[in-house]
């Protein structure tokens, strides 16, 4: 706890500091908010931002945590069973990683690391205490897997361009399917292997309009909305037969 | 064109979502089957969550089998004295399905028990409708117009508590519709679905009713069953896609009503037949899908938000 105060203030310096020069590093979203609704079929919202003097950009993108639960099947009497699975608790939902060279390139790898800069890097816990390290590599691997399928955890070089050499930008894409939170962008600009500044934006992705309010609805009133559901559907079906009565 | 789905929480095309309730409606208004061991299956191949498909099928049955009923309501084959005994078996069986489905999920492995019925069900069901149907198809062709009886009698039919069904012409005993409720209400409740794939076949082969009554009763009970397991599923896990269900039941109210009038033009045993294969098929993609190799052994979810 009081490394951690530390910590603030030593940025609460910095950041001064930093102000009364030139801000080595600014940026911004084009918009804070992912609006989700009827016809949301994913979206792109564009990173901008100017640096004070030469360096590389970082941008790491996280979406809010969840409880992801790997499982495997093995054949078991001639069929396929889930018969191991293992907990990840608190697993970003959503993990981007763009820059302008390769990552390796930027920055050392133990740095890369400490700021779980990297699809390599990010830090899973694991529940589970009695399987063997090997069983845990194979887990994580299909977990980064399927989200990479999803389009829910991407990493790639080349994705930060360079107007210039002060002005950047770069585009986050968000697939129909992005979880609903509030995501954190984090902008590193990295200077002679050394992350000499950093900026973190947060960034909203919420269902608004009529589907958020089906979905309060469904939450709070699930009875009567269950009732409506039912009598909604049995209206249609009725409505439906009467052109064909007198057929 | 896609389409936000609020509970299920992605985007699909709405043509595929209408074609594939379009599909599902004509089968249940050809066979009296609801539909829903196809439309399940599907909603999670396109990828709708497990829980909103299942949940989101009972409610757009409702709806669908609401359209086929009132069809052949209009033609006097719902038998409605039968529909009422089936109904007061199937609420009981529903009870306790959903107190087992609770203690299966508490053991694990809910989902490979549900496969496994499934598979069992659907093959032995479509096997013995298969050969039963081919065999009188061939008898007809050869005996021509050879007057029969109207339904063998089991010693089944014998047991006490005898109700006469006017309209079906049956004088059985009430147990039989009783526990063929109560045992479609147990498989919906675990299966997530109206049941009316095994109601209709035992409808025939153990009540005795003529195939001419089967679907509109069949449907008739349907409509309960799965409007039970919608308010069921809203309340315990809220699942049920409005929206989903809503642009479905465009295509399957439609679908429901064309097929009915397409069920009218084939023979029954021509009706039994094709619907034997439509099972078996389903049946055998199961049986596949439990013994094949997946193309991936690992599988995620995620949970919590």
């Amino acid at each position: 706890m009081r490394r951690f105060r530390w910590i603030v203030i030593a940025a609460l310096f910095c950041a001064s500091a930093g102000a009364a020069a030139a801000e080595p590093l600014v940026a911004d979203l084009t918009s804070h908010l992912i609006a989700i609704t009827t016809g949301f079929t994913g979206t792109n919202v564009v990173l901008f931002g100017a640096t004070e003097g030469h360096g590389d950009v970082i941008v790491v993108v996280r979406g809010p945590e969840r409880d992801a639960v790997v499982r495997r099947k093995s054949r078991v009497a001639g069929i396929w069973i889930n018969t191991l699975d293992v907990a990840f608790p608190g697993t970003p939902s959503y993990y981007a990683v763009f820059s302008n060279r390769p990552l390796d390139e930027i920055a050392p790898p133990q740095l890369l690391a400490l700021h779980q800069i990297g699809i390599t890097n990010l830090r899973l816990r694991v529940l589970e205490k009695n399987r063997s390290p090997e069983e845990i590599a194979a887990f994580r691997a299909a977990l980064i897997r399927e989200q990479q399928q999803l389009g829910l955890f991407a990493e790639e070089v080349g994705k930060v361009s360079f107007l210039g050499d002060r002005l950047f930008r770069a585009t986050i894409a968000f697939p129909a399917n992005v979880p609903t939170g509030t995501y954190l962008v984090e902008v590193f600009l990295v200077r002679d292997q050394k992350i000499v500044s950093g900026q973190t934006t947060p960034l909203v992705v919420s269902q608004v309009g009529v589907d958020a309010e089906v979905n309060e609805f469904a939450e709070r009133r699930a009875l009567l909305y269950g009732v409506i559901a039912v009598a909604g559907a049995a209206m249609a079906g009725w409505l439906a037969s009467l052109p064909f009565r007198n057929a | 064109m896609d389409i936000y789905l609020p509970i299920a929480a992605i985007s699909l095309d709405v043509f595929v979502l209408l074609a594939l309730g379009g599909v599902v409606g004509f089968l249940s208004g050809v066979f009296g089957v609801g539909g829903g061991f196809l439309l399940t299956p599907f909603l999670i191949f396109i990828g709708v969550p497990h829980a909103v498909a299942v949940a989101s099928s009972a409610n757009q049955l409702v709806g669908a089998s609401v359209s086929g009923a009132l069809a052949h309501w209009r033609r006097g084959h719902v038998d409605l004295q039968m529909g009422l005994v089936l109904l007061v078996g199937g609420f009981a069986g529903s009870a306790v399905g959903v107190w087992l489905f609770a203690l299966l999920r508490r053991i694990g492995q809910i989902d490979l028990t549900i496969s496994l019925a499934y598979t069992l069900l659907l093959g032995t069901l479509g096997a013995l409708m298969l050969v039963e149907s081919s065999r009188a198809w061939m008898r007809d062709r050869r005996a021509g117009s050879l007057r029969r009886k109207l339904h063998q009698h089991m010693w089944l039919h014998g047991l006490p508590f005898k109700m006469r069904f006017r309209r079906s012409k049956l004088y059985i005993s009430a147990l039989l519709p009783l526990g063929l409720g109560f045992s479609v209400g147990v498989l919906s409740a675990i299966m997530g679905v109206g049941g009316g794939f095994v109601m209709v076949p035992a409808m025939i082969y153990i009540l005795g009713m003529p195939t001419a009554m089967v679907p509109g009763t069949s449907l008739f009970q349907i409509i309960f069953v799965a409007a039970g397991v919608t308010i069921l599923q809203a309340v315990e896990n809220g699942t049920v896609d409005i929206v989903l269900v809503l642009v479905l039941l465009i295509g399957g109210v439609l679908g429901a009503q064309i097929g009915t009038r397409f069920g009218q033009r084939l023979r029954g045993e021509q009706l039994r037949a094709l619907l034997a294969l439509i099972v078996l098929a389903v049946a055998a993609k199961l049986a596949f899908d439990l013994t094949a190799t997946p193309t991936d052994l690992f599988s995620l979810s995620m949970l919590g938000g």
